[in-house]
């Protein structure tokens, strides 16, 4: 029997995937991207399993919200990544540093 | 309206709009504004002063205005019309008109005329103000009012380092001298509840014999404040101590010297001395005092001017070696050959002032007398005038019969020192006498080696610039004597001096008038023991005893000044037109005597290592040491130097990567839920 815990196991270690991708990955920012979207679904399945097993509709409706703003979140994204891209003519997250202090 | 209103009042008018219009009405119209305020005023206060010779006149006060009130103290604004004040009018005025004409002339060349027209009108104003004074503030206000004149004259060539310095040092050593002048408004407040000077003179007499506390001594209350007083007249007055700016405000223009530094200003402390002489009179102590430096100031002062070669510094040490005079005669009691003094002083050393600048003008700002010579064929009408005012200052006249200035009031000061009968006078007459002896030699010196003998202005740089197409601007006067010693080669160099404009001409001619007839024309009124009394009318501590006893000294003492006069005018004869190699073979036999001379006693040397030096080294350790090493180390630049290298560890936490900012965000995050986990439990 699949339980709660079993849901918030893989939410916890999708979000810990996407967390370590942000830190860890150097190569480009379309992974970053990528890596937020991890983090953002692995919320999205506790929301889910929460409100499936607590019988509470509105994290489920919440979870809806979230893939809305998820989903404008990677179009600008990625907008500001081919403006980036045009500009420096490259996206390796090494180089980005301008705000080097 | 009181005409008083007027003659106070129009020059400080006419320097408002001077100094503040004067860029728009031009330089004309200044010139015309102020002058004619000034011609004005000579012409009320002439009636004025007559009207008090007539003896038809009353003692005065024209209310201006309420000016402070505060608790007991009351002070007013109010012009006080009497004797003394009548005559210091007529002096102010008649110079410092004189000398707005004469410098039509001789500012000619300037750029900055509106505003020079604009201080001498306001000096006037101030100097004016000064002695209509009815109460010791108003006083202070024209005391002060004439030394920013002072300073802003001497320093008009602003861009000369050394007018700016020289201005500098006029203001600070007067700033001495001033402070003893408000700690005596001060104390007299406090002994006498007010500073109206009716009031106080009224009420010295019953202090005589009172003590006061000060400085945690017992001391007689009337001799403190009279001293106290005083200390402010010596530095308005130049006397010994506080000489040392007089000189050196020769930097400022020759019409300023004529006005400020010779007939007006410096005469300000022998008026106020006058002005409070009733008081004066209570303290003994304090007239041995004035005696003292009076006589040591005469005698000094003629001493340097002797081996002056720098024309207007020896008639700069003149008006102090005089000042010197006209104390000693307050000194011992002689209050109206004080004024006297004063009065012809006035004339004939405004006179000399001007004759110099007419020289100088004519010389292109040459003003060592060495590169002079020869000059009394060149420029007739500045000789005579110069002659005039040496007859006038060095008092000659025949007894009973006829007389320049110079020789009634000199010989009247000397008289009455002799009269006075007590050991202070004595030395007095007997240091007055020395001091007319050089007096006598150092005037003469001065026209010989301008007037007389061959021409040497071939050897001067300034003459050399005039001939060769270079025009001098009238600011390259200067008071240094940077040539070597000994006479220059003689030498015209193409170069023929010019007479000056009749602008300086017309003053020069009036004021020598003045210094020919002024001693004899007024003797009567100033001190004959017969119509003094009735002129001062108790406006001076005016003594007939005195009076009479100085017409009855014997007779020795009576011609000992025309004595000494015709000894020195001897020895400038024979050691400038007889044997003139005579002045370098006496300086070769006593060159400590001339170096002790040329250094001016060393003053100037004694006040650097005693006050100046200190006062620097004691300001470079507060600057170095106190300010740089210390605030600034540990205050501003310390903070500065903390927040700059905190800044540098900061920035390297700046990476610019945004992984690295997540991963503060993350553990920041872990952080904050730990601790609400934790400690809110």
């Amino acid at each position: 029997m699949i339980g709660l815990t079993h849901f918030l196991a893989v939410a916890a270690i999708l979000f810990t995937l996407g967390v370590l991708g942000i830190f860890l990955n150097r190569r480009n920012i379309i992974l970053m991207l990528m890596a937020i979207e991890l983090i953002l679904l692995a919320v999205n399945i506790n929301l889910v399993a929460f409100s499936a097993f607590l019988g509470d509709l509105t994290g489920q409706v919440f979870a809806m919200f979230v893939l809305t703003v998820a989903a404008a979140e990677a179009a600008i994204g990625l907008a500001i990544l081919v403006i980036f891209f045009r500009r420096r003519g490259s996206i390796a997250v090494d180089d980005v540093n301008r705000m080097r202090g | 309206m009181h005409p008083i209103i007027f003659i106070v009042f129009l020059p400080l008018i006419a320097a408002l709009i001077a100094g503040l219009g004067g860029r728009w009405i031009g330089k004309t119209a200044s010139k015309l504004v102020t002058t004619g305020a000034l011609f004005a005023g000579v012409a009320l206060s002439w009636p004025l002063f007559i009207g008090w010779l007539g003896g038809g006149a009353e003692a005065e006060v024209v209310p201006v205005l309420s000016w402070i009130r505060s608790g007991d103290l009351a002070v007013h604004w109010a012009l006080r019309v009497d004797a003394l004040t009548a005559v210091m009018l007529v002096v102010v005025t008649t110079v410092s008109s004189l000398v707005h004409l004469y410098s039509w002339g001789y500012m000619e060349e300037d750029p900055g005329q509106p505003r020079f027209f604009a201080y001498l009108s306001l000096f006037t104003f101030a100097m004016l103000m000064l002695v209509t004074a009815d109460n010791l503030v108003q006083m202070f206000f024209g005391w002060e009012g004439v030394g920013l004149a002072s300073y802003l004259l001497i320093g008009f060539w602003y861009h000369k380092p050394s007018a700016n310095a020289a201005a500098l040092k006029a203001f600070v050593v007067n700033r001495v001298g001033d402070f003893g002048f408000s700690l005596g408004i001060f104390g007299t407040f406090l002994v006498f509840g007010t500073v109206s000077i009716p009031a106080i003179l009224a009420a010295a007499p019953s202090m005589a014999g009172a003590t006061i506390g000060f400085a945690g001594m017992r001391v007689d209350v009337m001799t403190l404040l009279c001293l106290l007083l005083f200390v402010g007249a010596m530095g308005k007055s130049a006397q010994l101590g506080l000489h040392t700016w007089l000189p050196d405000a020769m930097e400022g223009p020759t019409p300023v010297s004529a006005l400020i530094h010779a007939a007006t200003m410096v005469t300000a402390g022998v008026f106020m001395v006058c002005r409070l002489s009733p008081m004066f009179e209570v303290s003994p102590d304090a007239l041995r005092v004035v005696t003292y430096v009076g006589a040591a100031t005469a005698i000094f002062a003629a001493t340097v001017a002797t081996v002056q070669n720098d024309i207007k510094r020896v008639i700069a040490y003149s008006t102090c070696s005089q000042l010197g005079y006209m104390f000693f005669a307050a000194g011992v009691g002689a209050y109206g050959a004080a004024m006297f003094h004063l009065f012809t002083h006035a004339f004939f050393k405004a006179l000399l002032f001007l004759g110099a600048g007419s020289v100088i003008h004519a010389m292109h700002h040459e003003q060592d007398m060495r590169f002079y010579g020869a000059l009394r064929k060149e420029i007739p009408l500045t000789f005579w005038a110069m002659v005039a005012g040496t007859l006038a200052i060095t008092g000659v006249g025949v007894l009973g019969l006829f007389g320049f200035a110079g020789f009634y009031s000199k010989d009247a000061i000397l008289e009455s020192a002799f009269a006075s009968g007590t050991v202070h006078g004595n030395i007095a007459f007997f240091l007055g006498s020395l001091a007319a002896l050089l007096t006598s030699f150092y005037s003469w010196r001065l026209i010989f080696l301008t007037f007389f003998g061959g021409a040497r202005w071939g050897a001067s740089e300034h003459i050399q610039h005039a001939v060769h197409g270079h025009h001098d601007s009238p600011d390259e006067e200067h008071g240094d004597s940077a040539h070597d010693v000994g006479m220059p080669a003689e030498g015209t160099a193409g170069y023929h001096p010019h007479e000056s404009p009749w602008t300086m001409l017309v003053p020069l001619a009036l004021l020598a008038l003045g210094a020919v007839a002024a001693g004899m024309a007024f003797e009567h009124w100033f001190i004959s023991p017969e119509g003094a009394p009735e002129f001062w009318r108790g406006s001076i501590a005016f003594s007939e005893h005195l009076a009479h006893a100085a017409h009855k000294t014997p007779l020795w003492v009576k011609l000992t000044p025309a004595a000494v006069m015709l000894v020195g005018l001897y020895i400038a004869w024979r050691n400038y037109i007889r044997v003139t190699d005579a002045p370098a073979a006496f300086v070769a036999q006593f060159p400590g005597l001339h170096r002790f001379l040329m250094h001016k006693w060393y003053f100037d040397e004694l006040y650097d290592w005693l006050l100046v030096r200190p006062a620097m080294a004691i300001g470079r350790f507060f600057w170095k040491r106190g300010d740089e090493q210390t605030i600034d180390r540990f205050g501003p630049h310390g903070a500065a130097v903390l927040v700059g290298a905190g800044n540098r560890v900061a920035a390297r936490f700046q990476s610019g990567y945004v992984y690295s900012y997540a991963l503060v965000m993350l553990l920041g995050l872990i952080a904050a839920a730990s601790w609400v986990f934790w400690w809110t439990r």
